[in-house]
């Protein structure tokens, strides 16, 4: 045991910190933006590459609907499109969100995870949370095995109707307040998946959703923005 | 090869009509003749690809694939199936690995096999669906023809001893376990006997692609199972490009295989730190995680996207890669698989986390040949399958590699072999850039009808996967067969008689991946 302590020791901190502001694609692939473009003809076009309309052509505007948008990567090296390279993706999923919760847990949250059919990426970034790179612990949010002790319900994937019951089985467990994340494209909207035979639009069609995390699959560091927007550790208008 | 094979089926079976082409033996046989040729070629070596069953309205057929393991060459042998009888015989008394594609079958396309040991509750639950839905079915197309009928459902239980019972465990489990339930039969401490109930992730992607492009298609592929995305996204492609016949330009056939073992050297990692996170063995965990996030951003700096999505087009690669870059990716794997190395001797010098992974979930190499166990699970047993090396696809046979195996069969043959796996994908990806034509990576992709099988040797093991489509390029039939379906079969077998707190250990090195085996 004593050779792992040293190991861990002699590796350092590898901690880095919480970027402010725009990253690589090393840590995130980024997200195409709402862009005006130099035609009508050049909108329609990158609207017509789009294999989940995410970007809709309204004029010589691409209008782009961030949840939609499944990182195809195909308007990316398209002329013109625009894209996004800050992390703070996370936003309000609709009029009725709820508002963060209160400044007591702004040093200790408890996040729940549900896979609701996630294809397995959504819940790899998020569990690069626990690696020593982002360091989830310091910014005060653990992850917890158990919804009766979560204040936050964490989920992936677009909400199959195979999951539905376990899904509002956890919603259910949780004690108030609660929040729920919906973390990922499937999640938001569906993704590729849905709405179809056996998947929802997102799992705002099942359970209330607070926060929504475009992106698939959001980097961690959009995870963690939206894990202490949630808790109040940060402050931004979320409602669109 | 193939010849001498068709010389002989001739001999055996003169009525039938035997062709070859393109390295498969086709044949329109009698579903009697079935289970004696399934029996033929398992005595051959040979190995279930996939069986794909398919209605139009036309009729249902269903396709039976089996590759040869000790040359190149498949077998492709279709039966026509009577639309109101719907029934066939079951290859499981002579064939193990049948079993789960006919209770998918029977499940998805209400067709009975005869003599089958179990049918009924697999991909459909049946607390929440009446059987004979037949979902794969044409007349089924939107949520209303699939209703629900809640009921009462409660675990089988083979066990009849006193205290007997059967512990669950999930579908929610554990901190970011994906969703499964277990189902543990037990007697106390030690576990009999464990069955794993899945399809809880089930997303219809075979049903959902049906009538979408194959561009589109794409998108399900990648998204199968988002850890392997080159993996399954290459069997699509492969399949789409024979099935339209879209040559591949020779630079973009080394790429995909420079990406596939990008994406298996990062796969591995990953396994490797869920093994460590099952033993509690918190160090070795952070030092893996780190190592696995730096892989991350190597994929992510070089192709825009942390898990290689958007990567692949039909016919060849979405964008080129000039040769500076991928010289600077192959620098940094290299520098991180020196992090490795120590990692690895710690790790197989760390008595405590040996004795949690040494004995534990063994599967001999009988039982993984039986089950057709593939991927890393089958070569720890000391089954050498591997889709690059046993049936060579894209640029496979022009790159040098080992297939590294073990006998031993455990938690701990499992662990080596991902590591020395890391060792030959990073020597595979020197080759490859070593050696790297100029050109391009597209080609014209003209649309056509079609339909033809596509393979890869995916991080989990073999990727098989069918495709049909139109004159207009959208996709009839979409069948998708990746490597956990197939060793999700297995998981009994490395679970008979263990203690319950084994049950993560054992799932850890047996790498399955629930959101690849639901679809």
């Amino acid at each position: 045991m004593k050779n792992w302590f040293l190991r861990g020791l002699a590796a350092g901190i590898r901690t880095e910190r919480l970027p402010d502001g725009n990253v690589s694609t090393a840590l995130s692939p980024g997200l195409p933006k709402t862009t005006e473009h130099a035609s009508e003809e050049q909108a329609k076009a990158l609207a017509a590459v789009c294999p989940t309309d995410a970007i809709r052509a309204v004029g010589s505007i691409g209008e782009v609907d961030e949840d939609r948008c499944v990182l195809c990567m195909r308007c990316k090296g398209r002329d013109g499109q625009r894209w996004r390279r800050d992390v703070t993706w996370a936003h309000a999923a609709n009029a009725n969100s709820q508002d963060p919760l209160e400044s007591s847990f702004r040093k200790s949250l408890h996040v729940r995870i549900i896979d609701a059919g996630d294809c397995g990426s959504c819940l790899n970034e998020v569990a690069q949370l626990n690696g020593p790179s982002y360091n989830l612990h310091r910014v005060g949010v653990f992850i917890t095995p158990t919804p009766r002790q979560a204040d936050v319900l964490l989920v992936v994937g677009p909400a199959t109707r195979q999951m539905r019951d376990a899904l509002v089985a956890a919603y259910e467990a949780m004690p108030e307040p609660k929040r729920v994340v919906a973390v990922g494209a499937c999640a938001a909207s569906g993704g590729v998946f849905g709405p179809s035979l056996m998947s929802a639009a997102g799992v705002g069609e099942i359970i209330p959703v607070d926060l929504v995390v475009p992106g698939c699959p959001p980097p961690p560091h959009a995870i963690i923005d939206a894990l202490r927007l949630v808790c109040g550790q940060t402050k931004r208008a979320v409602h669109k | 090869m193939l010849n001498a094979v068709v010389e002989h089926l001739r001999t055996i079976w003169p009525d039938v009509t035997w062709r070859e082409q393109h390295q498969t033996i086709y044949a329109d046989v009698d579903p009697q003749y079935l289970r004696a040729m399934a029996k033929y070629f398992r005595a051959q070596q040979w190995r279930i690809g996939t069986i794909v069953a398919r209605e139009n309205e036309r009729g249902l057929d269903v396709r039976y694939f089996f590759y040869a393991t000790s040359h190149p060459g498949w077998l492709e042998l279709r039966v026509e199936v009577d639309s109101n009888e719907r029934k066939l015989p079951s290859l499981t008394n002579v064939a193990i690995a049948a079993d789960w594609f006919e209770r998918e079958i029977e499940d998805l396309f209400s067709v009975r096999f005869s003599d089958h040991p179990r049918l009924g509750d697999f991909v459909l639950h049946n607390d929440r669906w009446p059987e004979d839905l037949g979902l794969m079915r044409p007349q089924v197309q939107s949520a209303a023809d699939v209703p629900e009928q809640v009921r009462a459902w409660r675990p089988k239980r083979v066990l009849e001893e006193e205290g007997a019972f059967v512990m669950t465990v999930g579908p929610v489990y554990s901190g970011d376990a994906e969703s499964a339930l277990f189902l543990l039969e037990t007697v106390g401490e030690d576990v009999v006997r464990a069955v794993p109930r899945l399809f809880f992730k089930y997303r219809a992607i075979e049903k959902i692609a049906e009538g979408r492009t194959i561009h589109d298609v794409l998108l399900l592929a990648e998204r199968c199972n988002g850890t392997s995305a080159i993996g399954n996204g290459l069997a699509y492609c492969q399949a789409v490009e024979r099935a339209v016949d879209i040559p591949l330009p020779a630079r973009a056939a080394l790429l995909r295989v420079f990406f596939a073992e990008l994406e298996r050297v990062r796969h591995h990692m990953t396994s490797i730190r869920e093994i460590c996170a099952s033993t509690a063995l918190q160090v070795a965990e952070s030092q893996a995680l780190w190592i696995e996030e730096q892989l991350l951003r190597i994929s992510g700096e070089l192709t825009g996207h942390r898990y290689l999505f958007g990567v692949l087009a039909i016919g060849g690669l979405m964008t080129d890669y000039d040769r500076g870059t991928l010289d600077n990716a192959v620098a940094e794997v290299s520098a991180l698989m020196a992090q490795v190395e120590p990692l690895r001797k710690a790790l197989e010098s760390a008595s405590s986390f040996l004795d949690r992974i040494e004995q534990v979930g063994i599967v001999s190499g009988e039982s993984a040949r039986t089950f057709e166990i593939v991927g890393p699970f089958a070569r720890a047993s000391g089954v050498a399958a591997d889709m690059r090396a046993v049936q060579p696809y894209g640029a496979y046979a022009d790159v040098l590699f080992d297939v590294p195996t073990e006998t031993e069969g455990d938690g701990y043959a499992r662990l080596r072999v991902l590591f020395s796996e890391m060792v030959q994908s990073l020597r595979i990806m020197r080759g490859v850039v070593a050696d790297l034509p100029s050109g391009s990576v597209t080609s014209d992709v003209r649309v056509g009808a079609g339909s033809a099988l596509g393979w890869s040797e995916a991080p989990r093991g073999a990727s098989v996967q069918w495709v049909e489509c139109d004159a207009q390029g959208l996709v009839l039939r979409y069948r998708l067969t990746p490597p956990s379906f197939r060793n999700w079969h297995g998981f009994h077998v490395a679970t008979e008689d263990f203690a319950f707190q084994d049950l993560p250990i054992v799932l850890a090195t047996l790498d399955l991946s629930v959101a690849e085996n639901d679809r």
